[in-house]
């Protein structure tokens, strides 16, 4: 069977790693190719660089840094943040990437996961989605990193997004970012349930066991965090032991 | 010197990356007489059957892998040992390079998500020299819709996904494919590219 993935991202800036908290207060913590081969040495299933730089400029740097990662670090690599066009997708990959993940974009402009899917195959587009509960309870998909409300319901995106031929989904819950109580079980789940392909869990995580309780509780084929890693309060080993104690397949 | 051979197919870039991070000697080529005069041959590949297939007739590749197979060790990736087989079924049935028995078909798993993607464990079959020293538990990393099958005789390790699904084949000789990426495996992945490389 396969292994549940535990995967660290990395927020980058103009080159260099990031992290902020619920979108603000971005604070600096190191050089993205150092810190991918640390978590490569760490045992992490997959490296996830998110590109939060907004200039043209910005994009090129990234690129150089996907390239350098590429050299020393033999896990797939995922790269989000910015991608607009198929050349971007393509850009991304030639660099050295794995899958790209599109977010904002996808939701702008839904072709661009069809079109990235027909030319370069599924399995390398994952989408991105930031959701937030509504007081009717349902969910809806935000963009421009959380600030923007697109009223489009989640369930409805995600079986959307699948049609289109994404190959994964990225989860990510505005309310439980950056609070460290546990990944946002109920949404996962619910987005787990609507469709058949696979599903990472992001945002929230905050100790130990919120990991293994997320595949406990949902078929998720993966969980993502981003601070913990960072901050060091938790290394990746750490958290595959506590599942494989649970009894949860990880590499 | 490892040719891996460039014909226009998939991310090599990251097997030439992991052949230079363990110090091996390689080259991206789509010349025949490079091919020839390499010490080992790596195809590579992602994408579709029929298209690859393709372009490496268009490119006169095909006999020369056949001719150098008997030569020289060949590690087929992914797509690229796919092709090592009599024939697949992706799309329309084709013929392939015909190097180890067997053929290509989607991978039969009921309820389980395909394509095959992530990590899965190595449960080893007939002895193969690249599989060696690989600690107990051994996890690799895949991105597959089709798989091959009737490959019995030739199956050095395989893991299980709705089923026994192909890891890695060899034919007792010099011609060995890999269905995962070892360039994507980590630790493991690299000594499997490591002990390909120290053959000859």
């Amino acid at each position: 069977m396969l292994a549940k993935r535990i995967i660290p991202c990395l927020d980058v800036r103009d080159g260099r790693v990031v992290k902020g908290v619920n979108f603000e207060g971005i604070r600096e913590v190191g050089d993205p190719v150092e810190c991918a081969a640390e978590y490569n040495k760490q045992g992490a299933d997959e490296i996830v660089f998110y590109d939060i730089t907004a200039s043209h400029e910005g994009r090129g740097v990234m690129l150089d840094v996907v390239r350098e990662t590429a050299k020393r670090v033999f896990v797939p690599l995922t790269v989000g943040g910015g991608i607009k066009t198929v050349d971007d997708i393509r850009d991304t990959l030639r660099a050295g990437a794995d899958k790209v993940s599109v977010n904002s974009q996808a939701v702008k402009n839904p072709q661009l996961i069809k079109d990235g899917a027909d030319i370069f195959g599924s399995q390398c587009i994952c989408v991105g989605i930031d959701a937030k509960k509504t007081p009717a309870g349902n969910w809806t998909v935000y963009i421009n990193g959380g600030r923007i409300d697109m009223g489009i319901d989640l369930l409805d995106w995600v079986k959307e997004i699948e049609r289109l031929g994404a190959g994964e989904i990225c989860l990510n819950s505005i309310d439980t970012d950056g609070v460290k109580g546990g990944f946002d079980l109920p949404m996962l789940k619910a987005v787990v349930d609507a469709v058949s392909i696979p599903v990472i869990a992001s945002g929230g995580a905050g100790k130990l066991g919120d990991f293994a309780e997320a595949f406990q509780k949902t078929d998720c084929s993966a969980a993502l965090a981003a601070s913990l890693f960072h901050f060091k309060e938790l290394t990746v080993q750490q958290v595959k032991d506590d599942c494989r104690a649970k009894g949860i397949i990880v590499r | 010197m490892i040719a891996i051979v460039d014909y226009g197919a998939g991310n090599i870039f990251s097997v030439k990356n992991a052949l230079d991070y363990l110090g091996l000697d390689s080259r991206l080529t789509d010349a025949a007489a490079e091919i020839e005069a390499a010490d080992e041959v790596i195809l590579p590949g992602v994408g579709a059957f029929p298209a690859a297939m393709k372009m490496l007739e268009s490119k006169g590749l095909v006999p020369v892998l056949q001719a150098q197979a008997k030569k020289k060790p060949l590690l087929g990736i992914c797509l690229g040992m796919q092709m090592l087989l009599e024939k697949s079924y992706e799309f329309e049935e084709c013929e392939g390079l015909g190097l180890i028995g067997g053929t290509v078909e989607r991978i039969d798993a009921p309820g389980l998500i395909i394509p095959h993607m992530g990590w899965n464990k190595l449960e080893m079959g007939i002895d193969c020299p690249i599989l060696k020293g690989l600690p107990e538990e051994s996890y690799v990393y895949f991105v597959h819709s089709f798989a091959a099958k009737n490959c019995d005789k030739s199956l050095a390790a395989w893991v299980e996904y709705g089923g026994k699904v192909p890891a890695m084949v060899y034919d007792g000789g010099n011609v060995f494919g890999a269905q995962f990426h070892p360039e994507k495996s980590g630790e493991v992945g690299l000594q499997i590219l490591k002990n390909f490389g120290g053959l000859v």
